[in-house]
């Protein structure tokens, strides 16, 4: 009965009911009456974890191992007793962001990061093949196997037969058409596809009642149940090892331990798994009752494969026949036709929606995290202009799908005669572990960046790809042993799979081991090493915070009321309290009790828009509420966009702040410079308006006089000549002062004339006493001198040094009580020079004042009783004669006792000094 | 009774033609040279006019000024301010102390001796109130 198409017949027919079962669901799902939106639905198609490795391999790997098969359903069974809140949390985010798959998840996790979606890609689809091809093997042995009926023959050797006639070339072909009748008929906003998860809820029970029902056959049928099982294996010596509670496998401990982490990451890292419970949930609240439905349903499929093991192991003589089949054999053997069909129906079922369910879910994936992006780059594409985009992505998710099975098919030639079925799939285990470390860190930690997961993933997918995947090639022999037994170039300590020394493992465990070390050290360090942008901040704080956003938990976005969306989505700008503020007032004044039996009407809407609109503007309020409105829940994304541009704007506004800031204190510096500049400008006033005072005051008794001379022709004569003589003097006076004034104006702008020759100043201080010797003589002040012979030349102006001398000596004269006065006049040499210094015995200067007459106008009249006639000019300007000639100008004096006034000149270098040297003019 | 005219000037050839000038005009002349000496002969001679130079040593004509607004019994006293600055404040400043006129220097004898005689002749009775002066004794 059991011929060729028969058997083919009875499968097309499955695949017919599942696509019956699909149908019927993507139907009910149009009209609001989802099937799947169950829990049991939903803890039903978790179960696609257990694949035609579960149905066939567990029991191959039980026959060496014993319970060494269960790690693989612990792990899982671990996951959802004591982990289900990370897939809860997961959940969540998908929902508010509407992610589509694992790749775009932790690509958006990472600041939306295209780089990390495509790495992701590239990971899942290398990584999953080895698994694609499994199912393959698995198909096509069991199809050969049981085309032998009765006789049992094994399958011939990978690789031995010609493509066109390879069954598993065929199986791949359906398999490829399969899914995408499956997954690509049409285009889901939400990238659900409620037909597939029904018919994987459906299989899954197909494949448990199968199994189930070859277990029961072999354990009650073929022998006397359990315990008469285990007794016969007791019995065999060669089997006793089985019997071990750590089973056979190598490595012992560690290969437990590791193998059941490994399996942990498994449940929730395959992409298929990732689709089923974390993007086709359809409720957060059907976790629950997943966490011990799936781990029951793991109890069932597990049950029955050491007896079946046993059975097989008893039956057939050792190595004869593969232990991966005996699931199918032993009923053929038996002679059962029904059941070893049903077996492979069961195994069929198995494989198809594994590779139904992870091929939608990489495609998806290919489609929209690796393809896209690389179209919208290509400027010569002209994405933007095309009209329709939906037949496009289903072509690129149907090609991606065809090239995965037949990549999966190339795998399965070139390695997949390496291992067992149960290595292969294990090597997939370890590609989805690599997603761990990025996707759970990126969960709990908010210092996770994107370089740290691009670094991670990079690290572990290399480290995996070395101990794992190049050993599979190596082995048969498409690479090369050399590799595998001593090491690139023979470096034996980097031998891929004893790497740094790291031997006694199983390749799994050592492969799992290296890389995740590899990994999560390159994520950590990656992500201390430089800051997060604003955009990675923005998601590491919505996907690790995702439990404290606003919004009722566990309630689906679809179909929630206009109302509560419309206020989570304004109180994610104005602040929920303010929100709530708001919408409670309005609700108040529409007559109507709570914000919840608001109706999202034209006027609410719009109530709701204005309040947006005041902080994110008109347009953008619009473009949101109007998406909510209609039910298409904004993604979070879009309103995280647009903070995120917001904060960017603010950092930016930050810097020009910053440089404003910069700009006032150089405002200030240049507006003290500025007031400083207007201090000299007044000075400089003053100046002027002083000098215009001193002049207008001799010419205000010239004038006057003048006029009364003019006025008053018949003036007393003695009188005339008074006024007269007045007139004179206060010319002369005035005379003096414009002189002085030039003068000074002269030197201190440097347009003054200097004509400096060496001089000796003997000569020159006895020629100023000579013409003042008049004054003296006249006040009644005596002069002594001491005139030293041998002082230095100096270099300087004649008529300017004259100047200086002739004015220090007449203020001596002036300073000096008449009658009893005395002046001294001495010349020395100095260090470097010649000192002068003119003493009188006047009444001195008091110490306030010695500072203030080398002033201009500044003179000690105060406490004269005669105004002096000087300008106070004088000093002023002997100071910048004797500056300008490198010399100092000083006082010494004490009221009653006299003033001595100084100066220094310096010697004119390198002349011999000669009294009677005189260089010409 | 002749009327009497305080010269407030430190430079001697200007106060010996003021003196002068005053003395012509028929007027009773004392001088000061400095402010303290000023303020002294303000209480012993009690001037109906001041000729008053700004730049004074020892007070401030401005100073001198205000002091003399602030007097009531000198209500009837004017003052005359000589200023050589001849800048818009220096007058401002002169009219804000309290002066009745500004003169500058150097001024015209006969424009002077005209003002001088205008003053006196409504001396000793109440000054009429001025806009000029800005702000109360």
């Amino acid at each position: 009965m059991l011929q060729g198409w028969v058997i083919v017949t009875v499968s097309f027919a499955y695949i017919g009911l599942l696509f019956a079962v699909a149908w019927f669901a993507d139907k009910r799902a149009a009209v609001g009456r989802s099937v799947i939106s169950n829990a049991w639905v939903y803890s039903l198609s978790l179960a696609v974890y257990a694949t035609a490795w579960t149905f066939y391999g567990s029991v191959g790997r039980a026959a060496t191992d014993g319970v060494g098969f269960l790690p693989i359903y612990l792990g899982p069974t671990l996951t959802m007793l004591l982990g289900w809140f990370v897939l809860r949390k997961m959940i969540r985010i998908v929902r508010l962001n509407r992610t589509t798959s694992l790749a775009d998840f932790v690509a958006s996790r990472y600041g939306k990061s295209a780089l990390i979606g495509g790495l992701v890609t590239i990971i899942a689809v290398i990584g999953i093949l080895p698994y694609i091809s499994l199912q393959l093997k698995a198909v096509s042995s069991s199809f050969q196997i049981l085309l032998g009926y009765p006789e049992i023959v094994m399958p011939p050797k990978v690789g031995s037969m010609v493509v066109m006639q390879d069954t598993a070339f065929y199986v791949a072909l359906f398999m490829a058409l399969f899914a995408i009748a499956f997954g690509t008929r049409q285009l889901d906003a939400a990238e659900r596809h409620e037909g597939m998860v029904a018919a994987i809820a459906f299989e899954s029970i197909v494949k448990l009642i199968a199994f189930l029902a070859v277990g029961v056959y072999v354990a009650f049928f073929m022998y006397d149940g359990l315990g008469d099982l285990f007794a016969r294996v007791a019995n065999r010596p060669d089997l006793e090892i089985l019997m071990a509670p750590l089973g056979g496998a190598a490595g012992g401990y560690a290969s437990w331990v590791w193998l059941t982490v490994l399996s942990m990451f498994a449940i929730i890292f395959l992409p298929r798994q990732f689709q089923v419970a974390v993007i086709e949930n359809t409720d957060e609240r059907h976790l629950k009752r997943a966490a011990w439905v799936f781990p029951l349903y793991m109890l069932a499929m597990n049950i029955f494969v050491l007896p079946i093991a046993f059975g097989g192991l008893l039956h057939f003589p050792q190595g004869e026949v593969d232990a991966d089949t005996f699931v199918l054999t032993l009923p053929m053997v038996q002679k059962s036709e029904g059941l070893a069909l049903l077996v492979f129906i069961g195994g069929l079922s198995a494989a198809t929606g594994m590779v139904i369910v992870e091929t939608i879910a990489l495609s998806t994936m290919i489609c929209n995290d690796l393809v896209m992006p690389l179209l919208l780059r290509a400027r010569a594409f002209r994405l933007a202009e095309q009209r329709d985009l939906s037949s496009l992505l289903l072509d690129i998710r149907r090609a991606a799908i065809i090239a995965l099975l037949m990549g999966g098919y190339f795998y399965y030639l070139l390695a997949g005669e390496a291992y067992a079925l149960v290595s292969i799939g294990l090597i997939s285990f370890a590609a989805a572990a690599q997603f761990a470390p990025a996707v759970i860190g990126g969960l709990y930690w908010k210092g996770g960046t994107r370089l740290g997961a691009l670094a991670g993933l990079t690290a572990g997918f290399s480290v995996w790809f070395y101990t794992l995947l190049l050993p599979a090639f190596a082995r048969s022999d498409w690479l090369g042993v050399e590799l595998v037994n001593s090491g690139p170039w023979g470096i034996e300590i980097l031998r891929p799979t004893q790497l740094f020394g790291l031997a006694g493992l199983d390749p799994i465990t050592h492969a799992m081991i290296w890389s995740m070390v590899a990994n999560v050290a390159a994520y950590v360090i990656g992500s201390v090493l430089r800051r997060q942008s604003a955009a990675e901040h923005v998601q590491a704080t919505m996907f690790v915070d995702v439990f404290q956003q606003t919004g009722e938990p566990g309630s689906p976005w679809r179909g929630a009321t206009s109302a509560s969306a419309l206020q989570t989505l304004v109180g994610r700008f104005l602040g929920p309290a303010r929100a709530a503020e708001l919408f409670t007032a309005y609700a108040r004044q529409r007559g109507v009790m709570g914000v919840d039996e608001l109706e999202g009407d034209r006027d609410f809407v719009r109530f709701a828009e204005l309040q947006l609109a005041g902080t994110i503007g008109a347009a953008c309020a619009r473009t949101m509420v109007a998406t909510v409105a209609q039910e298409e829940p904004l993604g979070i994304e879009e309103v995280m966009t647009i903070i995120d541009e917001a904060s960017q704007v603010i950092a930016y506004s930050h810097r020009l702040e910053e440089k404003q800031q910069e700009l006032e204190s150089a405002t200030r510096e240049l507006q003290a410079v500025n007031e400083r500049l207007k201090e000299l400008d007044r000075l400089k006033d003053d100046f002027i308006s002083t000098v215009t005072h001193e002049l207008r005051t001799p010419l205000t008794s010239i004038r006057a006089f003048s006029e009364i001379l003019h006025d008053n022709p018949d003036l007393d004569g003695a009188e005339r000549q008074r006024f007269l003589g007045l007139v004179i003097k206060e010319s002369e006076r005035l005379t003096r002062l414009i002189n002085q004034v030039l003068d000074l104006a002269k030197i201190e702008s440097g347009l003054a004339e200097w004509r400096t020759e060496e001089l000796d100043m003997r000569e020159i201080v006895l020629e100023a006493l000579d013409a003042t010797s008049a004054i003296f003589k006249s006040r009644g002040v005596r002069v002594e001198t001491m005139l030293s012979h041998t002082a230095p030349t100096v270099m300087a102006d004649r008529d300017r040094l004259m100047q200086v001398l002739l004015n220090l000596l007449s203020n001596a004269a002036k300073f000096c009580t008449p009658g009893s006065g005395r002046v001294d006049v001495r010349l020395a040499a100095r260090e470097g020079g010649v000192r002068i210094e003119v003493a009188d015995n006047g009444v001195g200067i008091s110490p306030e004042y010695q500072a203030l007459i080398f002033e201009k106008f500044r003179q000690v009249g105060d406490t004269m009783t005669d105004k002096p006639s000087g300008t106070g000019l004088g000093l002023a300007i002997c100071l910048r004669i004797v500056g300008h000639f490198g010399g100092r100008l000083w006082v010494e004096s004490e009221p009653g006792r006299g003033s001595v006034f100084s100066f220094d000149l310096p010697a004119s270098a390198g002349i011999p000094h000669d009294s009677r040297l005189l260089a010409s003019a | 009774m002749a009327k009497r005219v305080l010269i407030a000037e430190d430079e001697p050839s200007i106060v010996t033609s003021l003196e002068f000038l005053m003395r012509k005009a028929g007027f009773e002349t004392r001088a000061a040279a400095d402010g303290e000496e000023a303020l002294l002969l303000l209480g012993t001679f009690r001037p109906h006019l001041v000729l008053l130079d700004i730049m004074l040593p020892r007070r401030s004509g401005l100073d001198l000024c205000r002091l003399i607004r602030a007097d009531p019994a000198l209500s009837g006293t004017r003052v005359l301010m000589l200023t050589a600055k001849g800048g818009q404040r220096e007058v401002e400043r002169g009219l804000a102390a309290g002066a009745d006129d500004y003169i500058t220097k150097p001024f015209s004898t006969h424009d002077l001796v005209e003002r001088a005689s205008d003053m006196l002749a409504d001396a000793g009775l109440r000054r009429p109130p001025s806009a000029a002066r800005g702000g109360g004794r």
